[in-house]
């Protein structure tokens, strides 16, 4: 019988402890994915962060480093200028690339190390128990803003990508989403793309995935895909902001 | 090979090179600023990589990488920037990963001033970070020692997988005296078949990483850890014992503190009081055995330490009672001075007779 | 048993620091134990340096001189005004005449005055006013013969600046002249 469809080579057997119906699973698969594709998995370096997904180094299938919170684009960077010539990525969530990590997420995109990024934003910590992140949304309620985030209290939402879409050194960046089949494709592309410019050694790039956290935002899966749709896309428009040889810094649709 | 005279800096950059060192990363701050500049200067012409990172984190996070990827690294700081290096530390010593760290110390605490000082004593030798960790400290007294040391260092911390921490001060940084630059003894080394560097298709992947999220789990590498560090201890001690044969006080020092006891002890030698001197080279592992040693003439022991008092806790642990424990040290930048250092050991040993009348 | 413990000190540029290296690197070169320590820190960036070297027959301890200069070498007057109280009692002031228009305070030190940057000029280099200095300092103490000297400018500046080599060199015997030393 023909093989129709087969799991990646990119992700171990291990069984993953995502909550049911995390975005996370997708997120690893288009990266695995991706790197199958391109034949690089046996020369790539990944670095897990800390938070939901610190475990990762036991899900990718290739070498890799697990970092300390928000240090993975400085751990990167160590191993990228020890093995220039391995492909070296880094996976972290919002915490720890948008709070406790922005000067070292700056500094890598401002060296322009040639280095890829997948930032998961799900606009709250998860594996601490739902806290609010740099990136929760005004009004939206997490465990350390149970009246919902307020302006005055806490400031606005950060919008990382369109922040080091200013930076000369970020060569590729673009927010994506997986809420619909369409938009994984989209994501998958991304990835693929940022993956390419570091294959050329073109600088830094980053993909920016909008993600879900159906746990610790109290919805079903499906309503969570649906909450992200109408609450971030709006705050967070999906798009590329930079990419070789393109310099924008709004967004548009690819 | 022809001595030369150096800055202490720069010759800690030099030995590094020699001793293998071919990635530094790391971040300005008085009174080691010399270092990073040479290595800046030197290793692209050995092929290695000179890396300014933006913060002394992201230096230490920059090392943890370069070393889980195989490379000889190494980062250099003083005491403040040091503070913020120590999570990046207790991530290197829980992954197991060889690197070498540099602290010329100056006084503290905060920000606290730019000359030299002992007093990151508790923060090299207590772990500064969290968790059960220890990492070897070396505290070289001279610029040549410095060398020797800093050459050997990359091979102490392959041999074991372990954080090695030069602990210097801006005196030992600042000043020029003459070195040679000798080879280290040969060691027989590991071969590096942990890291990092791209399965090739060849093997498993290999994975570098401090969490252990079962408490077992956890437990087995702390008892992993501490049977690591009872084989250092066993053979990485070091310390040198001047004249305390027949000696009455014995004073404890180390680094640039002990170069002035060492004077004092002559001095005091000319008085006709039989003064000694312990001074630990390692300060972990601590040279427990140079106490052990001591014999039946020795009547008290002084602590002399450029802070208020820090490492006279380890000497105390080492008296176990059996001598009185004196401390003289200055703080601040200040350096101690032999006459007063004399003059506290007399008035010690004075104490002592009474107490014993 | 010998010790000299030397402070260099003037402005940035006129060569303080070379000048304690010299010393340091010919103590080095003839067997002895030595330390060269610099200012640094704010200290250095208001445009004066200094330096401390130590030059002993037993291994150094502190490399710091603090009240116990057996000589202070002041090329400008801030440096005179701020190191002669780190003198011993019979200790030795040399300074900088053709810049320094005031008497010391201290009067139990040797003092010895040089018009460096004149001679300097006369031997064809104003820049080698503290070569000037240092002749002076070694005419007086005898600490090493100027052939000594000599052989360790060669080795501290190294083949690119040997064609400056005579000129301190001349500079560094008419110092020594003036304390009514032998050049040798």
């Amino acid at each position: 019988m023909p093989m129709v469809f087969e799991k990646t080579r990119g992700l171990t057997d291990r069984e993953t402890h995502y909550c049911p119906g995390c975005t996370h699973g997708i997120i690893h698969r288009l990266v695995a994915e991706v790197l199958e594709e391109m034949e690089l998995l046996d020369a790539t370096i990944g670095v897990a962060p800390v938070g939901c997904s610190v475990l990762a180094y036991d899900y990718f299938n290739c070498d890799m480093h697990e970092a300390a919170h928000g240090r993975a684009p400085a751990v990167a960077t160590g191993i990228k200028r020890v093995h220039p010539d391995l492909t070296v990525f880094a996976y972290q969530g919002d915490g720890d690339l948008a709070s406790i990590g922005t000067a070292e997420i700056v500094h890598a995109a401002h060296r322009g190390e040639k280095i890829t990024v997948i930032f998961v934003n799900n606009a709250i910590y998860g594996m601490t128990g739902g806290q609010m992140a740099p990136t929760t949304l005004i009004g939206q309620k997490t465990t350390t803003s149970p009246y919902g985030r307020e302006q005055s209290h806490a400031g606005n939402p950060i919008r990382i990508s369109e922040m080091l879409a200013t930076i000369d050194g970020a060569t590729f960046i673009e927010r994506t989403s997986v809420h619909n089949p369409q938009s994984v494709r989209k994501t998958k592309a991304a990835i693929r793309e940022a993956f390419t410019v570091q294959q050329k050694g073109l600088g830094f790039s980053m993909v920016e995935v909008l993600s879900t956290c159906p746990t610790n935002w109290g919805m079903p899966p499906v309503e969570a895909l649906e909450w992200l749709e109408a609450n971030m896309i709006p705050y967070y428009p999906l798009g590329r902001f930079r990419s070789p040889g393109v310099d924008r810094t709004s967004a548009a649709e690819v | 090979m022809e001595k030369v005279l150096m800055k202490g800096n720069e010759a800690v950059g030099a030995a590094a090179i020699r001793g293998g060192c071919r990635y530094f990363f790391g971040y300005p701050i008085t009174p080691q600023n010399e270092l990073p500049e040479y290595m800046s200067r030197e290793l692209p012409k050995v092929g290695g990589v000179f890396l300014q990172a933006e913060s002394e984190i992201a230096a230490i996070n920059m090392v943890y990488g370069a070393a889980g990827s195989g490379a000889r690294v190494m980062t250099s700081s003083s005491s403040p920037g040091i503070a913020l290096k120590q999570e990046g530390i207790s991530y290197i010593a829980g992954a197991e990963l060889p690197c070498v760290i540099v602290n010329m110390m100056r006084g503290g605490p905060g920000l606290g001033g730019i000359q030299p000082g002992q007093s990151d004593y508790f923060q090299a030798t207590r772990g500064g970070g969290n968790g059960d960790y220890r990492h070897i400290v070396y505290a070289p007294a001279s610029v040549q020692e410095t060398v020797d040391i800093m050459t050997e260092a990359f091979d102490v911390a392959d041999q074991y997988r372990i954080p090695v921490l030069v602990l210097g001060d801006g005196m030992i940084g600042q000043m020029m005296e003459p070195v040679e630059f000798r080879d280290p003894p040969t060691r027989e080394l590991p071969e590096k078949d942990w890291i990092t560097d791209g399965t090739a298709g060849r093997r498993a992947p290999n994975i570098i990483n401090s969490l252990y999220l079962a408490p077992q789990d956890l437990e087995d590498h702390n008892r992993r850890l501490d049977a690591k560090h009872r084989l250092i201890t066993e053979r990485e001690t070091r310390w040198e014992s001047f004249r305390c044969d027949d000696a009455e006080i014995v004073f404890v020092s180390y680094g640039t503190a002990s170069r002035i006891v060492r004077n004092a002890v002559e001095m005091l030698r000319e008085q006709g009081v039989r003064a000694g001197l312990i001074r630990p080279i390692t300060l972990w592992p601590w040279p427990q055995a140079a106490f052990d040693a001591l014999g039946p003439s020795v009547r008290a022991l002084m602590a002399v330490e450029m802070s208020m008092g820090q490492m006279i806790d380890d000497v105390k642990i080492s008296a176990a009672g059996r001598w009185p424990v004196g401390f003289y040290g200055r703080s601040g930048g200040m350096v101690p001075d032999q006459h007063a250092i004399a003059e506290a050991a007399v008035a010690m040993l004075e104490t002592a007779t009474q107490e014993v009348r | 048993m010998s010790e000299h413990k030397i402070i260099c000190a003037g402005f940035g540029g006129q060569g303080v620091m070379s000048m304690g290296r010299l010393v340091a690197y010919t103590g080095m070169l003839n067997g002895r134990e030595v330390s060269w320590l610099p200012s640094y820190g704010p200290e250095m960036r208001g445009g004066t340096a200094n330096c401390h070297v130590i030059v002993s027959d037993h291994p150094v301890g502190s490399p710091i001189i603090h009240r116990d200069a057996t000589a202070v070498i002041a090329m400008n007057l801030p440096s005179m005004r701020k190191f002669e109280a780190e003198l011993v009692p019979g200790g030795l002031l040399v300074i900088n005449r053709s810049l320094i228009d005031a008497t010391p305070d201290r009067d139990d030190v040797t003092v010895v005055p040089v018009r460096a940057n004149e001679i300097a000029t006369e031997v064809g280099n104003a820049r080698a006013a503290n070569m000037v200095m240092l002749g002076a300092y070694l005419g007086i103490t005898r600490l090493f013969p100027l052939s000594a000297v000599g052989e360790a400018l060669g080795k501290v500046f190294g083949p690119k600046k040997a064609q400056f080599l005579p000129v301190n060199e001349e500079a560094l015997a008419r110092g020594a002249a003036l304390a009514g030393q032998p050049v040798g």
